[in-house]
């Protein structure tokens, strides 16, 4: 299976959700019109609002439902004949709470027919130094994969997948491609490139190759407040090898023709996945050991 | 028996000159993008005054200014008092020429004398201050005549030891240098091509005849950055001794540095409300 992937890049208005979906709408539009090849395309994380809202999300965040029907009330009107996947981020509102979220949708022709197929809601929200987002924002409790028209996926959210456990699971439970979407503010400047956009890739390309897994992530760009989003939205294959990377800081689009046939090939080589399966049963109690532990020791 | 090659660790883990370096290529695009961002994108100014002061910050934020907005969109503002040394004028004029950005010279004198005429025993500290207040209503005021946003020269170092006239310096709405160190401001002055005599010379806020920052200070901008580094990423006195910090100047680092939080805040409020400014309503500045 080929999957012909393109991850955007641009510099939302803050707290603008009407204009912010207004691009993402231009960006489709610009993919359909100049026929670049796109069987998904992947916006960052928070696209519809900028990141740094503080209180803001009350007024930012958007049911679902409502996202997809404004987004298909824009797209209608150049939609391609055959459909076209989106996967972005947003602050949503659902069931009366606030998440740092992402959807997976497929848009089509008739207007009826697009959907939505997956949203994720951030797990792990960071909260720390110039993070906030416990403060704002109701954490998910799920790390899920799902049935695209392409196989098996997940949709995580950047610090989601700072933590090699996620990608595991995700791994485990079958899926072959991660939509990653993030928005990373740059700091640590005295190496050959910014810090995080070295750790990023790092991060990227080690979950990749161990899990034998295709990648594709999508990272904010833009100054909020002094702090500098980094862009450097990238592919990588299941070798843990940057097929394509956007540029720092500018906005862009790069593309990807994703073979999901290579996923055996790098697991051949590699098979750790298939080690970790075997070794799971002996992994969960070791788990549930150190949860009592932690328990039993919290309660002291 | 058979001994093994024994390999040891370096003694000096924590080599603050190397920690302090910075990729002043990759600083110097990362902040013309910030200087486009905030001022054209978010804020709609095409235009930058900046006061030049004939030192190495001031000149680091016009060089900035000129790269990412064009250098006849920059207007490099002299203001010098009766004391002020003609050497910082002449060094202003430096850049302004190697620029080629606007300038204009405005003598503070006479507003500054207009007051202190009142307050004829005013000491050194009062004066400074004084002066400094007054180059901030001018940099105001010709930002609003030349529809220019004034754009903010303050270094890290002088930020975290409250080495400033509160509400003067600190003042314009963005700051390119805020999060550089002294020493890391000086690499970015050599990259960038600033006239050497300015980036070699003593730093001085020139307020007072004969004035440099380091006697002010105490210390030297090499090893107050060097300390500071430890210090904010919450190493304690005795982990930094450790290092081979003199005891006296960590403590010195860290007395001006706990005694100045205050001035890198807004004025405080009385909350009486769940709906209390930067308490409970959060707002971000670009929202």
């Amino acid at each position: 299976m080929k999957i012909r992937v393109v991850a955007v890049q641009f510099k939302p208005r803050k707290g603008d959700v009407e204009h912010n979906l207004d691009r993402v709408a231009e960006v489709l539009q610009q993919v359909c019109e100049e026929n670049i090849p796109a069987d998904v395309v992947v916006f960052p994380e928070t696209i519809l609002s900028g990141y740094f809202l503080e209180g803001g999300v009350r007024e930012a965040a958007r049911p679902r439902e409502q996202v997809l029907t404004e987004l298909v009330r824009r797209y209608q009107p150049f939609a391609r004949p055959e459909p076209l996947d989106v996967v972005l981020g947003f602050y949503e509102l659902w069931h009366g709470k606030y998440y740092n979220s992402a959807l997976y949708l497929t848009l089509e022709r008739e207007a009826e027919r697009c959907r939505i197929v997956h949203t994720h809601r951030k797990f792990f929200l960071p909260t720390y130094g110039v993070f906030q987002e416990k403060r704002f924002v109701a954490r998910g409790r799920n790390i899920e994969v799902f049935r695209t028209r392409f196989g098996p996926a997940t949709v995580l959210i950047c610090e989601d997948v700072w933590h090699s456990i996620t990608g595991a699971i995700a791994a485990l439970k079958g899926a072959e491609v991660f939509y990653v979407i993030a928005a990373s503010p740059g700091r640590g400047f005295h190496g050959e490139n910014v810090g995080n956009v070295m750790k990023w890739q790092e991060i990227l390309c080690n979950m990749a190759e161990e899990h034998g897994i295709w990648v594709v992530n999508a990272s904010l760009v833009g100054f909020e407040g002094g702090k500098g989003f980094v862009g450097n939205s990238m592919v990588v294959n299941p070798f843990g090898q940057v097929v394509v990377s956007a540029p720092l800081m500018k906005e862009a689009m790069v593309t990807a023709t994703i073979d999901t046939e290579e996923i055996a090939i790098a697991r051949a080589n590699a098979p750790l996945l298939a080690d970790l399966e075997s070794g799971l049963a002996d992994l969960l109690i070791e788990m549930q050991e150190i949860a009592s532990e932690q328990h039993a020791r919290d309660r002291q | 028996m058979n001994r093994l090659e024994v390999v040891k660790a370096p003694e000096r883990t924590h080599d603050a000159e190397e920690l302090l370096r910075i990729n002043a290529p990759l600083v110097t695009e990362w902040l013309v993008e910030f200087l486009r961002d905030e001022m054209i994108r978010r804020r709609g100014f095409r235009r930058a005054v900046v006061g030049l002061s004939g030192g190495v910050d001031s000149s680091v934020t016009a060089f900035l200014c000129a790269r990412a907005l064009g250098p006849e969109n920059v207007w490099g503002i002299r203001m010098p008092y009766r004391t002020s040394s003609a050497e910082s004028l002449e060094h202003a004029q430096l850049v302004i020429d190697q620029l080629g950005i606007n300038s204009r010279t405005i003598d503070i004198t006479p507003a500054v004398d207009g007051y202190l005429q009142y307050e004829p025993d005013a000491d050194g500290r009062r004066r400074g201050n004084v002066m400094a207040r007054m180059r901030m209503i001018v940099l105001f005021d010709l930002s609003a005549a030349l529809n220019a946003l004034p754009v903010g020269t303050g270094n890290k170092t002088e930020r975290l030891f409250g080495y400033f006239t509160w509400h003067a310096d600190d003042s314009p709405p963005i700051n390119p240098l805020g999060d550089l160190f002294k020493t890391q401001v000086w690499q970015l002055a050599r990259y960038l091509g600033v006239p050497e005599v300015i980036v070699s010379k003593p730093a001085t806020a020139d307020l007072i005849v004969g004035q440099t920052d380091e006697d002010d200070l105490g210390i030297s901008y090499h090893l107050a950055d060097q300390i500071l580094y430890f210090l904010l990423r919450g190493y304690r006195v005795e982990q930094i001794e450790e290092m081979g910090y003199p005891r006296e100047k960590i403590l010195l680092v860290k007395g001006r540095l706990e005694s100045t939080h205050w001035k890198r805040h807004l004025p405080t409020t009385a909350m009486l409300s769940t709906t209390s400014i930067n308490d409970y309503y959060l707002r971000p500045v670009d929202y």
